[in-house]
């Protein structure tokens, strides 16, 4: 089986430091991979340098497109790849102000995506628009409303709505529960957990939040100074660590 | 049907000295369908490891997991992925809560993850859960606030609920009255006459004698011991 | 007047070349906004240095000049810029827009079709059509450079949303060849038909510093929706002066009673219908109003 995304010895590095250095894997459809590390372990970077924001030093980022199967995402051309970021790919960021229009609508900012691959009847955008606001548990007579008036995990859920809208094959997520209140996180991952199932997505999530991992993650690498020390199926790293800094991170965590 | 060959474990704990730890040491033993095979051994001895090794959820050191056509000790993950999805389930001691979901979408979930239609699914469910004494009204509630012995038969339905022909029991019957401990043992008399391979961890010897084919003493693979 | 104070059309030979150059690279390019080296001219910014520019390049000593100002002959700015050119320049000046050779406006095209002999230009306060949107110039270089034009859709959503229909009224947004999106300047979105015409159009922001243009019979198609098409509208009446139905119209309130009267906004245009014998419902015949 071809993978979705083939991830090839990508390294960043800032002079002499280290972001991050010589990261490959392979991510099929439907998995869900987690990266987590503390600050400055290189994961958001990694992330970074995956999705496009930023060029990578060195490697390859291979992505199975429609029509011309696995092609090196970093030497695409930039339309090509701000066509795949609005197209096939998505990122929910940890600010949902980072990932949305403040100063227009809830539904513009769904329908922005629709819009920017065509979509020209504006009845059908608003319908779709509402459709997804209902899916994220957004109640939807808040549709003309601003992001500036919702709450801060409605905000999340709206930026996922609007990354979801034209149905992405591959979902990076920087901190998606990242300053939110625990209640609110839970909704939050319950409702990723079943968009994730529902549409057969890919994930790649960062989080320095294990029970997030635990929770959304089929596969985890774990992150140390920009190297990947220990990497498997999420439940066996966190269950059986194998490496000396992945044990010290599972045990480090409180129990409730 | 179930294949272990050779199996070794240790564990390294880096952050107390790096003290090593060698809990298994060439396990060897096989399941047929339609086999119950008890796991046996004092408390310690490693029978829970052993299973969580068979899942895939703890790292072999050396050896082979034969299991559904994949080598569980050598796998990639997503080949695991695909053999917990449709060929090889697991009861835990303890049913891992996720707050919010209720009990029947808990049941539900691995027909859902193989495909099945929402209501099938849901249908399902909600006989396990009648059998297995679940009272309606809880339904629709989250496990997280049930007494242990609620939530773990809440844990079973779920392991039973898709028809897997591969299963791992980890004590199954453990904080259950007569009458439920009766119907999780007629569950897996169920499973094992559908041709289904079963791995269980019993303390209860009553209910080891009745459904176990065989049994095996881990003590036998166990590092100092044997 | 002494004209050899001033080298022709005030701007020096070298400065003409450079706008001509922006000119032809704007009439090669549809819409697309050519950045240009927009000098100091003897008026402020927003008071048309941009449209003075293009139209300086442009002009030859053969040339018949007209300026209109909201369809105006005869406000204040259109006759500051009509006398600078002819003081600068020396050409002849006009009001009647079949007479021009080259017309320069503020906020409107005249009702008259223009010729393939004429040149309109216009003068353009932001020349971005997206900049309220994205207040970035290098993202919105970027978006006219990769085509990806649906943020201007999401304003016209936005419209529809909160009022019910797409509320621009003027400066409606365009799409030009099926390319650039481009902004036509602030003129009433009834003109917008009339940008698909025979004449050459030039367009001028000089604080901006940017030209744009559009060669003759250029595909112009304002921006919409399928089920909310483009509508050139205007006020639901014609003209009290000279009755025309197909004007532009201002509206004037007359007195305390809240009396109105519609006349053309084009000047010229009424002003020729009535020559012609037409008398709108509160006008008089011409031959008795000695203007």
């Amino acid at each position: 089986m071809t993978p979705l995304l083939q991830v090839d010895a990508v390294s960043k590095f800032y002079g002499a430091r280290i972001g991050c250095a010589e990261v490959s894997f392979d991510l099929y459809p439907g998995e869900v991979m987690g990266i987590v590390g503390e600050s400055g372990s290189g994961k958001s970077t990694l992330l970074n340098c995956l999705a496009g924001h930023l060029q990578p030093d060195a490697g390859a980022v291979r992505f199975d497109t429609r029509a011309g199967g696995l092609r090196d995402t970093i030497t695409m051309s930039e339309p090509e790849r701000r066509m795949l970021g609005r197209t096939d790919w998505a990122f929910v960021h940890q600010h949902a102000r980072d990932g949305l229009r403040m100063n227009v609508s809830a539904g513009g900012n769904v329908g922005e995506r629709l819009m920017a691959v065509g979509a020209r009847h504006y009845g059908e955008i608003r319908n779709t628009a509402t459709d997804w606001l209902g899916r994220v548990e957004i109640a939807a007579d808040r549709i003309d409303d601003r992001p500036s008036a919702f709450s801060g995990g409605m905000q999340q859920r709206l930026q996922i709505a609007r990354n979801l809208v034209t149905g992405p094959r591959l979902v990076f997520m920087d901190e998606p529960t990242g300053g939110l209140d625990v209640s609110v996180q839970a909704r939050l991952l319950d409702l990723m957990r079943g968009l994730v199932r529902e549409m057969g997505l890919s994930a790649i999530i960062v989080t320095h939040d294990l029970a997030v991992v635990r929770l959304l993650a089929d596969r985890l690498m774990v992150m140390k100074d920009g190297h990947v020390v220990e990497t498997g199926l999420t439940d066996q790293v966190l269950d059986d660590p194998q490496h000396g800094y992945t044990q010290l991170l599972v045990s480090s965590v409180l129990q409730v | 049907m179930i294949q272990v060959e050779k199996l070794c474990k240790s564990f390294t704990l880096h952050n107390q000295g790096g003290a090593v730890i060698p809990v298994m040491q060439d396990a060897e033993f096989a399941v047929a369908p339609g086999e119950c095979v008890g796991l046996i051994g004092a408390s310690g001895a490693g029978k829970s490891t052993l299973m969580r090794m068979l899942y895939g959820n703890y790292l072999a050191a050396s050896g082979h997991i034969r299991i559904g056509g994949v080598d569980v000790a050598r796998a990639e993950p997503r080949e695991i992925l695909a053999l917990r999805r449709d060929r090889l389930g697991y009861v835990s001691q303890f049913l891992r809560v996720v707050p919010r979901v209720s009990t029947l979408d808990v049941v539900a979930e691995p027909l859902l993850r193989t495909g099945c239609g929402a209501d099938s699914a849901r249908a399902r469910a909600q006989e396990l859960l009648e059998r297995l004494n679940i009272p309606r009204h809880l339904w629709t509630l989250s496990p997280t606030t049930f007494s242990g012995g609620e939530q773990q038969r809440v844990n079973i339905a779920r392991g039973f609920a898709y028809a897997y022909p591969a299963l791992l029991l980890d004590e199954p019957t453990a904080s259950l009255d007569a009458g439920n401990r009766e119907v999780v043992l007629a569950l897996i008399e169920e499973a094992k006459a559908r041709g289904a391979a079963i791995v269980g961890i019993f303390h209860d010897e009553a209910a080891r004698h009745r459904v176990c084919d065989r049994e095996v003493d881990v003590t036998r693979f166990t590092p100092g011991l044997a | 007047m002494n004209v050899s104070a001033y080298n022709f059309a005030y701007l020096d030979e070298q400065t003409k070349r450079m706008i001509r150059r922006a000119i032809l690279k704007g009439l090669a390019i549809p819409g697309y906004q050519v950045p240009f080296a927009s000098r100091e001219m003897p008026m402020p910014y927003g008071w048309g240095t941009g449209g003075v520019q293009v139209s300086a390049a442009v002009l030859v000593p053969e040339d018949t000049f007209k300026v209109i100002d909201q369809g105006a002959d005869d406000t204040t700015n259109a006759v500051s810029i009509r006398r600078f050119f002819e003081k600068t320049a020396g050409v002849a000046v006009t009001e009647d827009t079949a007479r021009a050779s080259v017309i320069q406006t503020r906020h409107r095209i005249p009702e008259m079709p223009l010729r393939s002999d004429q040149i309109l230009v216009y003068q353009v306060p932001i020349p971005e059509p997206l900049r309220f949107l994205e207040p970035s110039e290098v993202e919105t270089r970027k978006i006219h450079s990769l085509e990806e034009y649906g943020l201007m859709h999401v304003k016209l959503y936005e419209d529809i949303s909160q009022h019910g229909a797409i509320a621009t009224a003027y400066a409606y947004p365009v799409k030009v060849e099926g390319r650039y999106v481009m902004d036509p300047s602030p003129i009433p979105k009834f003109d917008n038909p009339k940008l698909t015409m025979d004449a050459i159009q030039l367009f001028g922001a000089g604080r901006e510093q940017r030209i744009y243009a559009l060669p003759p019979h250029t595909r112009v198609v304002s921006l919409d929706f399928e089920d909310f098409p483009f509508e050139a509208s205007k006020a639901d009446h014609a003209c009290d002066l000279c009755g025309a139905g197909d004007s532009y119209l201002d509206e004037l309130i007359v007195d305390d009673a809240g009396g109105r009267l519609f006349m053309c906004s084009d000047t010229d245009y009424c002003t020729t219908r009535r020559a012609a014998g037409h008398v709108g419902a509160q006008g008089v015949p011409a031959k008795e109003d000695v203007a």
